[in-house]
């Protein structure tokens, strides 16, 4: 059996807000998940979901109401299992008086990476996350996407054997963007584990062996990415030769194109043979039929509705 | 010192130096310089007296400021810009954190202390041309200095622990006033009578009590020190720090970083 590198049982946050704090205010609802080693987990959620105040709790900066987590099998209380993860927090700010090599060096020593390796630690980590000309500059000189590329070398700087990425590709551009996701594959084939959030569907999509997706601070859904989106309900893409809009296919609600000597129409699996036979009742010849691929999109629209806030 | 409680504590430093605290040096050396020109032209017989006031109260005010304004941010300022999170996802228990922001801060005060102490006695030098036995005192007066502003560091990070900077620095500042008449309030205490007695007793238990760290005035006249009062004071200085750190753990340990 494979050992689980992070479990999460019941675990769950209420803060008391107001004046005299007496007013619950619940930021996740009893939470249980476990993510296997050597895997990429993806946590999912619109803003607000409460994918950052899980991460606070397993990197113990709060304190949960109930519930408990365990990392590589410690409980997070536990200092030791501090030394085994690696942790780059949401748009995140660093001492900006330091330069990138002082950075790492504190961070390393912190984790109790041992002085005569810190040196090579640093550099390696440094060429990694390709800032080897950029070293030794006042991290305050730094664009929006060298701090994240900062941020992900302290996380990784101690090589831990687990990862936790918070929104790790917010705010990058394309490119950034890319260079992200390769890192994050990179560790996969190191072994690591990595469990980042975000709210960027296509970056989960490219990316995890699993997904969970999180609403309203509720575990909504959990799984392959394959498994999630088949439960979305299908749709089907048709394509003919001719010029026009077979009359049938509008009453059975296809969204229709034509474009050229070709139209197309997608519609609903369960309308197919409607849109074959009105298809055939306008003399057009049927080119194609193909089944279109449910996306995390999809899969969110369906299951959390249209009004929150996801970036495909 | 673990390494983790040494690396927060340089890193305070650091941070101390690079955002220029230590400039407040060439203030005090134009203050100094300023004051024995000056002192040597107006007070005649005194010039001694009026130089060692002058300058060692300087230094207590200089570095007062220092503590109090850096010190409140030291806990609050981490939480605000997210920088605590990388530090506490790391094997650093909050009680290493509190002490090495503690020692850094410290050290940045006994480095700059060092610093206005050499130009002071530089300037006593120009003015009275030689160094007295009785100067010795005059170290004992910059130690007891040195305690207070351990002291205030320590207060400043339990105010900061749990409170935001700008009520920090009220809190801070209005115990070192209250307590630097600390003295005046136990003489209060002592012919008050009824519940105004409990209350102002114990007032004057809790406030630190600068005014025993305060021995400016009897040094300047050429006075020695106790060395009782030394033994004293130190104990004081260790227990009371002690106790506000213990204060600022025990409320940062507890506290949800939202």
């Amino acid at each position: 059996m494979v050992t689980p590198a992070i479990e999460i049982s019941n675990l769950q946050k209420t803060y008391s807000i107001g004046f005299w704090r007496k007013n619950p205010r619940v930021a996740l609802r009893p939470l249980s998940l476990q993510v296997l080693e050597g895997e990429i987990f993806g946590y999912l959620g619109p803003n607000g979901a409460g994918k950052t105040t899980t991460l606070k709790l397993l990197m113990g900066l709060v304190f949960p109401s109930a519930g408990s987590a365990r990392i590589l099998g410690m409980d997070v209380s536990d200092p030791r299992v501090k030394a085994q993860i690696g942790f780059l927090p949401e748009q995140p700010y660093f001492y900006d008086y330091l330069t990138a090599r002082e950075l790492l060096e504190y961070y390393a020593q912190l984790s109790g990476v041992p002085g005569g390796d810190r040196s090579r630690s640093v550099q390696a980590v440094l060429d990694r996350v390709g800032l080897p000309d950029v070293a030794g500059v006042q991290l305050r000189k730094f664009s929006k996407g060298m701090l994240q590329r900062v941020g992900i070398a302290q996380a990784i700087v101690h090589n831990p054997r687990v990862v936790f990425l918070d929104e790790p590709m917010s705010g990058l551009d394309p490119m950034g963007r890319r260079e992200v996701r390769d890192l994050i594959e990179s560790l996969k084939q190191e072994g690591k584990t990595v469990f980042f959030s975000t709210h960027i569907l296509s970056d989960a999509e490219a990316l995890c062996d699993r997904v969970a997706i999180l609403n309203q601070g509720e575990l909504r859904g959990i799984g392959a990415v394959a498994e999630l989106t088949s439960s979305v309900h299908g749709k089907v893409e048709l394509i003919w030769a001719g010029t026009g809009i077979p009359a049938g296919l509008k009453s059975i609600g296809a969204e229709c194109r034509v474009s050229g000597e070709t139209g197309r129409a997608i519609v609903g699996e369960e309308a197919v043979d409607a849109a074959i036979d009105a298809i055939r009742a306008a003399h057009f010849r049927l080119i194609s039929m193909t089944p279109v691929r449910a996306t995390l999109e999809d899969y969110f629209v369906q299951h959390l509705g249209t009004n929150t806030e996801v970036t495909r | 010192m673990n390494t983790r409680i040494a690396a927060i504590a340089s890193n305070t430093f650091r941070e101390a130096v690079r955002d220029r605290v230590l400039y407040n040096l060439i203030a005090f050396a134009l203050l100094i310089v300023g004051a024995a020109l000056l002192v040597g032209q107006v007070s005649i017989g005194i010039e001694r007296i009026v130089l060692v006031n002058l300058g060692l109260t300087a230094i207590s005010l200089f570095g007062m400021v220092i503590a109090i304004f850096i010190g409140i941010g030291l806990v609050s300022k981490e939480i605000e810009k997210r920088t605590l999170y990388t530090v506490l996802s790391r094997p650093v228990r909050r009680w290493e954190f509190i002490l090495g922001k503690f020692f850094g801060l410290a050290g940045t005060l006994a480095v700059n202390t060092f610093f206005m102490a050499v130009g002071f006695f530089a300037a006593l030098l120009y003015l009275a041309h030689t160094f007295q036995w009785s100067d010795t005192s005059l170290l004992v007066a910059l130690y007891f200095i040195m305690l207070e502003f351990v002291i205030l560091t320590a207060l400043a990070l339990f105010f900061s622990s749990f409170s935001s900077p700008l009520l920090s620095a009220v809190f801070a500042f209005a115990l070192f006033v209250i307590g630097s008449f600390a003295e005046d309030l136990r003489g209060f205490a002592a012919i008050a009578h009824g519940p105004v007695r409990a209350v102002a007793t114990l007032a004057a238990f809790i406030v630190p009590n600068f005014s025993s760290l305060n021995v400016i005035a009897s040094v300047a006249h050429g006075d020695a020190v106790a060395p009782a009062l030394v033994f004293y004071n130190t104990v004081y200085a260790v227990l009371y720090s002690a106790a506000a750190l213990a204060g600022a753990v025990l409320i940062f340990d507890r506290r949800n970083l939202k």
